[in-house]
């Protein structure tokens, strides 16, 4: 037998490319609730109200001290004990999202103090109000800046989901151990899923890289 | 050049130095920063249409006292009133109480401030530095607030350079910005924080003329807080010297720079007029 199996190797790449969709799937799901959830906890961390800032900021620091895995666990095997059942795709869209959001918040909120403090005493001598200079003044200016650790946050989440195989999502990997299961033959397929992973997160870092040189130039 | 025939909204009306009410009123006002007694138990007026120059070293409270005006500072005790409203304190049910940013936003339009770093919107043009707060606070149409925006911008030389950014300005350039989007916004005081000190010198001529002719052509109250001597001299209808949180003293520029009587202003105006 031989160690590696090109006819194998051809004939599993079609389920590894319906994976790799599930995968681009989740990435892009996950980071867009990352996204937006993120950024409403960063606002949230800084309300004038004590209790809210307070509770965002606790909220943040247990999701971020414990692994994604058990979150997954408690979105899809927990919520459905207690009645609320998802599907394990939406439980590892929602997993993934709140995990990556405590981390973007962090992101947002370092970027918002990154703006100087004369652009808010411009706004608030302007009179502007409080909604117009976050939406007007400072957002705008925040978020060129957060672009490059965003993007960041977006690659580690793509290369964490094969972890949404706990849960019955079928990704890459997920599809790498089906066709390799019913072969026998294990290293045509993971070798194959290692390097779709490696094609994709390699170049989308070195994007980054220059997008982040780009905006430190400004 | 202020007063403008092809836009007589744009003057301000000419107020009446001689009027009862002072426009600005600090009524035993104390600020500390931590530990550092920044202003103890400050006393001032300034008239409607006053011009007053704000000198002395600094640490001696100067730009706190507008910081204070702006609502950026809030006084620790005493109450300032501004068109005869207090700033910081509103009635409520026949009591006085802090104000609320309600009652601050209102008060604001009354205030305008001109800070020493521009702090213009750096991802704007500069057309919309100067209509973004008529649009959005004054709830002006936006044709009329860009045209508006477009004279002021011609008023203080800038006219072709409305579709720039910030960025691509000289820093006199901008501080002339700043002034337009500052006036737009129609308040009855302005306040200048040491508006040409973060300027090359070359630049700091063509901000002063600027000054000058809003100073000559409006009735606008000005309070200004500058080290430039010669420019406070030419300006400002009063010299108030500060020095460690209070006023030393104060009377016209004439005769502050020509006979002042305090030994300290004698000693500072001597250092100043070196350094230049």
């Amino acid at each position: 037998m031989n160690v590696w199996d090109w006819n194998f190797a051809a004939s599993i790449i079609p389920s590894l490319l319906d994976g790799l969709l599930v995968t681009l799937e989740a990435t892009a799901l996950g980071s867009l609730l990352a996204f937006v959830l993120g950024l409403m906890l960063a606002l949230l961390r800084y309300s004038p109200l004590f209790v809210v800032s307070k509770a965002a900021w606790g909220f943040i620091e247990v999701v971020r001290s414990t692994p994604l895995l058990v979150q997954l666990y408690i979105w899809f095997f927990l919520l459905a004990q207690w009645g609320i059942t998802l599907g394990s795709m939406t439980a590892g869209v929602l997993g993934l999202g709140v995990h990556y959001a405590t981390y973007t918040a962090e992101v947002y909120r370092a970027g918002i103090d990154a703006v100087p403090r004369g652009q808010w005493e411009a706004a608030r001598a302007l009179n502007l109000p409080r909604g117009r200079t976050w939406v007007g003044i400072v957002l705008p200016q925040a978020i060129p800046r957060m672009i490059p650790a965003l993007g960041n946050y977006v690659v580690s989440m793509f290369k964490e989901t094969p972890l949404l195989l706990t849960i019955g999502v079928l990704d890459i990997l997920g599809q790498a151990r089906g066709a390799g299961a019913e072969a026998y033959r294990f290293i045509e397929p993971y070798t194959l899923a290692g390097i779709l992973f490696l094609a994709l997160s390699y170049p989308s870092s070195i994007l980054i890289r220059r997008l982040e040189r780009r905006v430190l130039q400004h | 050049m202020f007063s403008s025939t092809r836009h007589p909204q744009e003057a301000v009306q000419t107020a009446d130095i001689e009027t009862e009410q002072p426009m600005v009123r600090f009524n035993s006002i104390m600020k500390a920063f931590g530990d550092q007694v920044v202003l103890n138990e400050l006393d001032l007026e300034v008239g409607s249409g006053e011009k007053v120059a704000l000198i002395g070293p600094s640490g001696s409270g100067k730009t706190t006292i507008l910081r204070m005006l702006m609502t950026l500072e809030r006084p620790d005790a005493g109450t300032i009133y501004v068109d005869g409203d207090p700033l910081w304190h509103m009635e409520r049910n026949g009591t006085t109480v802090p104000a609320d940013e309600r009652h601050l936003r209102q008060m604001r339009t009354k205030i305008g401030m001109v800070f020493q770093q521009f702090n213009l919107f750096p991802h704007m043009t500069v057309l919309r530095n100067i209509a973004e707060a008529p649009i959005r606070v004054l709830g002006i149409p936006r044709a009329e607030a860009e045209e508006r925006a477009r004279h002021l911008l011609d008023q203080v030389g800038l006219a072709g350079k409305a579709d720039y950014r910030p960025s691509q300005l000289s820093g006199g350039q901008q501080q002339r910005v700043a002034i337009a989007r500052a006036i737009a916004m129609r308040p009855k005081v302005m306040l200048f924080d040491e508006v040409t000190s973060a300027l090359d010198p070359e630049l700091v001529a063509e901000v002063h003329a600027v000054l000058r002719d809003l100073a000559t052509e409006t009735g606008m109250t000005m309070l200004l807080v500058t080290h430039e001597m010669n420019f406070a001299r030419d300006i400002a209808d009063r010299v108030l010297m500060f020095d460690q949180g209070r006023i030393i003293e104060s009377g016209p520029p004439e005769r502050i720079f020509t006979h002042p009587e305090n030994d300290r202003t004698k000693s500072f105006l001597r250092a100043v007029l070196e350094a230049t």
